[in-house]
């Protein structure tokens, strides 16, 4: 298949950053949702090359970055006090909570592994009946699907031993929030692609009209975010505010129906608390009533007090765009990928972790 | 601060990414309810599962997210990102060559 490697061609990047250069004649300040945005932006040294009235704003699109404290150390105590098998994304094991991080109670010896995929934990618990397994789902709406499809197999193969720990978080209401904060001052969006795979471009037009701000639904290779950038850009030069697929090679105006069946079969709409930022109304997703044997919450009825955050860490700033992660006193001296005080360090999405490995020192 | 020479043993890849691969070969798995492929990414072959994908066949590339195909990607859509330059880079010429037609304002 032709137009795989040609979205990082250097030759094409260079050309949409020269009709960048052309177009941009004012300061603009364009936020990208997504975290896997933010880290290929940074990776890239896209951030260097654009031109210097452009501004891009991270945004708080990093999953695990806006995972409550409180519901890590759930998983921590699943792990260590229920004795179950606790399965998760890498990223996810490694933040840390109130006390520790899941990898810290694994080498304390309870039974926590990194998984790929929620399909995998599936398998082990029909491979282990006599364990409990819980799979601590987190995600936006481009994972639930997977998480989702994982109760349905289990209940499939009649399982009683399969549990998920839900933190599923919702964009649209996320971005409301940012723009109602004001504190950032975005004039445009970059909508995250994978996203939008799953529920479409139809949630997003009320945003775009209500509050007159220019959306490009935008890939993650570097002409994608070239390009993307560029519409938007093309989009404030002109006083326009629409809604814009640049990524239309996998994004469909409808999205994926079969992938938003399977999420309506098992998750419904909730208020959930963003880890950095607050409560946000119906900005989540919890699972059904109806399957409350699939849900580790309710199985195993956890009640952990809150725990205060680390008072150093601004990592709800930089999630909201008020600040970047240089701006904090903690960034790359008391806080590194390796000893990290907030969640933004640990996950190759979150902002903090994608300037410490690649921006370069003069660029921070 | 150093980035380049720090070793880090975690996986940087995000968590968000779907990567695209080419379906390699598909068979039915859970008791033969579930359609189930092979998918290379380069040199790698990991499984996925075609559930959300239902008109995905053999040598389709679907893009791949936590272990679920989400999306057959679209050879003719991803075109339009390169000729969009080159629309771009035709109407730049237009308006070049139309200065040049144009009388000298002096």
């Amino acid at each position: 298949m032709k137009y795989l490697s040609e979205f990082r061609d250097p030759e094409v990047v260079e050309h949409y950053l020269e009709e960048l250069h052309k177009v941009a004649t004012r300061p603009w300040t364009i936020m990208e949702i997504c975290g896997g945005q933010t880290h290929s932006l940074v990776k890239n040294g896209l951030l260097n090359l654009l031109p210097k009235q452009i501004t891009m704003v991270h945004g708080p699109g990093c999953p695990v970055c806006v995972t409550p404290l409180n519901l890590i150390d759930k998983a921590v105590y699943l792990a260590e006090e229920k004795g179950v098998i606790l399965c998760s994304f890498g990223d996810m094991i490694r933040v840390p909570g109130s006390s520790r991080s899941l990898l810290e109670a694994k080498a304390n010896g309870a039974d926590v592994r990194i998984l790929y995929s929620p399909l995998e934990a599936v398998k082990i618990a029909q491979e282990q009946p006599e364990r409990q397994v819980v799979f601590f789902a987190v995600g936006f709406e481009t994972t639930a699907p997977a998480n989702a499809l994982s109760v349905l197999h289990a209940r499939r193969l009649g399982l009683t031993n399969y549990s998920i720990l839900a933190s599923h978080v919702l964009v649209p209401p996320a971005m409301e929030a940012v723009i109602n904060d004001g504190e950032a001052q975005i004039q445009g969006f970059l909508a995250a692609g994978h996203v939008c795979t799953i529920m479409g471009l139809e949630e997003y037009e009320p945003i775009v009209q209500r509050y007159h701000i220019p959306m490009v639904v935008t890939g993650f290779e570097p002409v994608d975010l070239l390009q993307g950038i560029l519409m938007t850009v093309k989009q404030l030069e002109n006083g326009e505010a629409k809604l814009e697929n640049q990524y239309s090679r996998v994004v469909k105006a409808n999205g994926n129906p079969e992938a938003r069946k399977v999420i309506e079969q098992v998750f419904e709409v909730s208020d959930r608390e963003w880890r950095g930022i607050g409560n946000i109304p119906l900005s989540g997703w919890e699972v059904k009533a109806s399957l409350a044997e699939f849900d580790a919450n309710r199985k195993f009825s956890i009640s952990i007090a809150k725990a205060s955050e680390c008072a150093d860490c601004i990592a709800g700033q930089v999630l909201k765009g008020i600040k970047k992660p240089f701006e904090c006193s903690q960034f790359g001296k008391g806080c590194t990928p390796i000893t990290p005080l907030g969640a933004p360090m640990v996950s190759s999405e979150g902002a903090c972790a994608a300037y410490y490995h690649f921006a370069e020192a003069d660029a921070v | 601060m150093s980035k380049t020479n720090v070793s880090t043993p975690f996986n940087l890849t995000p968590m968000c990414l779907a990567i695209p691969g080419k379906i390699k070969s598909i068979e039915f798995q859970y008791d033969g309810t579930v359609r189930m492929a092979k998918v290379l990414f380069g040199g790698i072959t990991k499984e996925a599962s075609l559930e959300m994908v239902p008109d995905a066949k053999e040598g389709d590339y679907v893009l791949v997210h936590v272990g679920v195909a989400i999306s057959i990607v679209d050879e003719e859509e991803a075109r339009k990102t390169f000729e969009y330059l080159e629309e771009i880079g035709e109407i730049d010429e237009l308006v070049e060559s139309s200065q040049l037609d144009r009388p000298n304002p002096l």
